[in-house]
């Protein structure tokens, strides 16, 4: 560490390691430039550039700081008072209290100023409301309803033979394509495989079983099927559901099963909707299960 | 220009400051510094990308989604990558300079915890850094969300999910914010305003006050050499600390800049353009979002239903948990005094071994946040390392609730241990400045530990 006695022959060498870091740095932004005016977009050429003269700058700050600007001993300063003196306080009060009397002695225009201005500031919250729809239907219900055709992903109806054991498919009600809540997983089933929820009994057309593909715990796609146990599983957060108990979480946080799809399939033996889910698909919400 | 604002006064006393020396009195400065480079890099960025969810058809330079219908947003985040000179490099800087920034924060608010910074006087300088870590966060995962890959939509998608699970006002929160129901075309729009004007406005309002009444109570220093509760130890704003913060700034930006250059983050043409349908497993959100996901991922299937209303399960995983951390967090300045009685003005830091039941608690939150995070991973892990994702679940939750009683336990017995090596505590300067003007060297506790070097002589502030 150099020192106001240090004598000027070392100083000057010193200096050499910090004024060959400046100059590497102006160096290095010329080769910055370089690379991005001559190479199609080398991003690491250009981050090797970029990098080496920011370090040199900054280490050249640094040596010069602790060779040169370094005092021996650390410096002292005294804090001060950060409260203000007794005096300082009574004077300030002695202020304020003029206004504070007008403020008092005038209490009916006090209160309606403090009313005008509340209410303005409420009133200006309000158009806030034009961000969004009142939440309503759309959280409980779906596209699916009576007489909509299945379609898959390149909105193509599907017709049961599609669906081969232990095969599954990602569907949509048609036209609809994409609607993130409709979104419905069909699994072809082996007879007698899926223990049938009573009234469901004719919701699953040759062995073909439609259920929500949002998961019921925080939304995401159900689109992991495990063939062999038949064991629906979410990627996100690793609910599991049991697909031939009509999907009942066995596993993770999700607490309610998958909804089933209520499906027939038409003369030709395309599937289509007979209506909604059998509950309101997706994450759960403060008032799902009162009558809309 | 003196003559019209008398600017050599101010100046004089502005540049005159001391500055105490500790490296971890720089871990603040990292956070300040990787904010400058993410407003720098952002500013790029924002002139190329297009919040936009109309829909297009690739056509850029990346082969494999040539062809492929997206949205506007996810075409021109591409494009930045790919077609814009110096556009990745950019954007990789960014997101590794808001990767640094949290992770700084968080570091900055370990040290200010464990040596008692946030006591008497800096209780509100406390709160605001705490909101500035909040907002942190928050603008790191709309940051992310822009996109619009399968990635970014999958965060927002469970993002959504919490906010429609909080009682009574979630659907009414969700849909306003999203202008309706999920995934919507506002969101993209909404969140860029939000994340490129809003919050770093509010960011930058914050700092400006945590630095002014930073200035205004002057820096707390450790105690030894001399530091007492009345003054400031260390090196002058000008020029020593001037040139090695600086000097400080342009290291951060170099490794925030190598980063960007040599490591790949957040490869969204990977992901592919985001489809509600799609979902790709081990989804993994950025680190500090880790703990969330953790939680989420280890809460029991528990929903509860009373009189046809439900409270449902996100709400218990992804809204309890940060909210109780971070009311504990705003709070801790004052539940600390009420248990420790301790009103006192302080200047002069614990050292973390002088307060071991603080410490033993900081540990353990950090333990607690360090399983959530690792649980966050859950999935990953069991695939690296070939383990049951039921037996990993299950191992975390014990883990959530023992490991902080263990590593806390640690903690304190550590710092017991240290006090013990420390021997008799006592400052020599202190003794010193006592057996001369004969009182205890301005009003700190008689407990104080030794200098870590030899008392030297103090020359007076010039």
């Amino acid at each position: 560490m150099a020192e106001g006695s240090v004598p000027p022959p070392r100083r000057q060498r010193g200096e050499r390691f910090p004024a060959a870091l400046l100059a590497l740095a102006v160096l290095a932004a010329i080769g910055f430039a370089v690379t991005y005016l001559v190479t199609s977009n080398n991003t690491q050429l250009m981050g090797l550039f970029a990098s080496l003269g920011l370090l040199a700058i900054g280490a050249g700050m640094i040596v010069w700081a602790k060779r040169y600007m370094t005092p021996p001993h650390p410096e002292v300063e005294p804090r001060g008072r950060l409260a203000s003196t007794e005096d300082e306080v009574e004077a300030f009060t002695a202020d304020f209290e003029v206004g504070e009397f007008e403020m008092e002695r005038r209490g009916l225009l006090t209160k309606l100023l403090g009313a005008a201005i509340a209410a303005t500031g409420l009133a200006a919250l309000v158009p806030f409301l034009s961000l969004g729809p009142k939440p309503g239907e759309s959280f409980k219900k779906t596209k699916w309803t009576n007489g909509k055709y299945v379609v898959n992903e390149q909105n193509e109806r599907v017709h049961t033979n599609q669906v081969g054991t232990n095969a599954v498919l990602t569907v949509f009600p048609e036209n609809e394509v994409g609607n993130a809540l409709s979104q419905a997983l069909l699994i072809g089933l082996r007879p007698n495989e899926l223990q049938v929820v009573p009234g469901r009994e004719t919701w699953t057309p040759d062995n073909v079983a439609g259920f929500s593909k949002v998961c019921t715990h925080a939304g995401c796609p159900v689109g992991l099927y495990q063939a062999q146990l038949g064991y629906l599983i979410c990627p996100c957060h690793q609910s599991t559901f049991n697909v031939y108990n009509a999907c009942e979480p066995i596993f993770g946080p999700a607490a309610t099963p998958l909804p089933q799809l209520p499906m027939a399939v038409d003369t030709e033996g395309y599937l289509l909707s007979t209506g909604d889910f059998s509950d309101p698909p997706g994450p759960g919400f403060w008032d799902q299960d009162r009558p809309g | 220009m003196d003559e019209r604002f008398g600017l050599a006064l101010v100046g004089q006393s502005a540049i005159q400051k001391i500055f105490p020396n500790h490296w971890s009195f720089l871990l603040g400065e990292l956070a300040l510094y990787s904010f400058v480079v993410l407003v720098g890099t952002g500013i790029y960025l924002s002139l190329f990308f297009n919040a936009n969810t109309g829909e297009t058809t690739y056509a850029g330079s990346y082969q494999p989604l040539q062809g492929v219908r997206m949205s506007n947003a996810y075409a021109s985040a591409l494009d930045i990558s790919f077609e814009t000179k110096a556009g990745l490099l950019t954007r990789q800087v960014h997101h590794w300079a808001a990767l640094i920034f949290i992770g700084a924060i968080v570091v900055h608010l370990a040290r200010v915890f464990f040596t008692g910074a946030f006591r008497r006087p800096r209780e509100l300088n406390w709160v605001v850094g705490i909101t500035l870590f909040l907002l942190a966060i928050v603008n790191g995962f709309a940051g992310y969300s822009l996109l619009d890959d399968q990635l970014s939509g999958t965060g927002l998608r469970i993002g959504y999910s919490v906010l429609i699970s909080i009682p009574v006002v979630g659907t009414w929160l969700a849909s306003l914010i999203f202008g309706g129901e999920f995934p919507g075309t506002d969101i993209i729009p909404r969140l860029f305003v939000a994340h490129v004007l809003i919050v770093p406005l509010l960011i930058m309002v914050l700092i400006a006050i945590h630095l002014a009444i930073l200035v205004k109570h002057k820096h707390a220093h450790f105690p030894g050499a001399g530091a007492t509760d009345n003054n400031v130890v260390g090196e002058r704003l000008w020029p020593t600390y001037t040139f090695k913060a600086a000097g400080l700034f342009f290291l951060v930006f170099a490794v925030e800049v190598a980063l960007g250059g040599f490591a790949q983050v957040n490869p969204i043409w990977l992901y592919g353009p985001f489809a509600p349908q799609n979902v790709s497993s081990a989804s993994q959100p950025d680190w500090y979002m880790g703990w969330l996901e953790g939680a989420l991922r280890l809460m029991p299937p528990w929903e509860t239903r009373i009189a046809g209303f439900t409270i449902p399960n996100p709400f218990w995983a992804g809204v309890v948990p940060p909210g109780v951390l971070f009311g504990l967090l705003y709070a801790w300045p004052w539940i600390e005094a009420r248990f420790t009685k301790d009103h006192a003005e302080h200047h002069v830091l614990d050292r973390p071994r002088d307060r071991p039941v603080r410490t033993a608690l900081g540990v353990g939150v950090l333990t607690m946040a360090s399983v959530l995070g690792f649980a966050g991973s859950d999935d990953v892990l069991a695939v690296a390392f070939n383990l049951s994702i039921n037996g990993l679940v299950w191992t975390f939750r014990v883990l959530l609730f023992v490991g902080p009683l263990i590593t806390g336990a640690i903690a304190y017995k550590v710092c017991l241990e240290l006090q013990r090596r420390d021997g008799p505590l006592v400052d020599p300067v202190l003794v010193a400045q006592a057996s001369s003007n004969g009182e205890g060297g301005g009003g700190s506790p008689g407990k104080v530990p030794p200098s870590p070097e030899p008392a030297e002589p103090v020359p007076a502030d010039p």
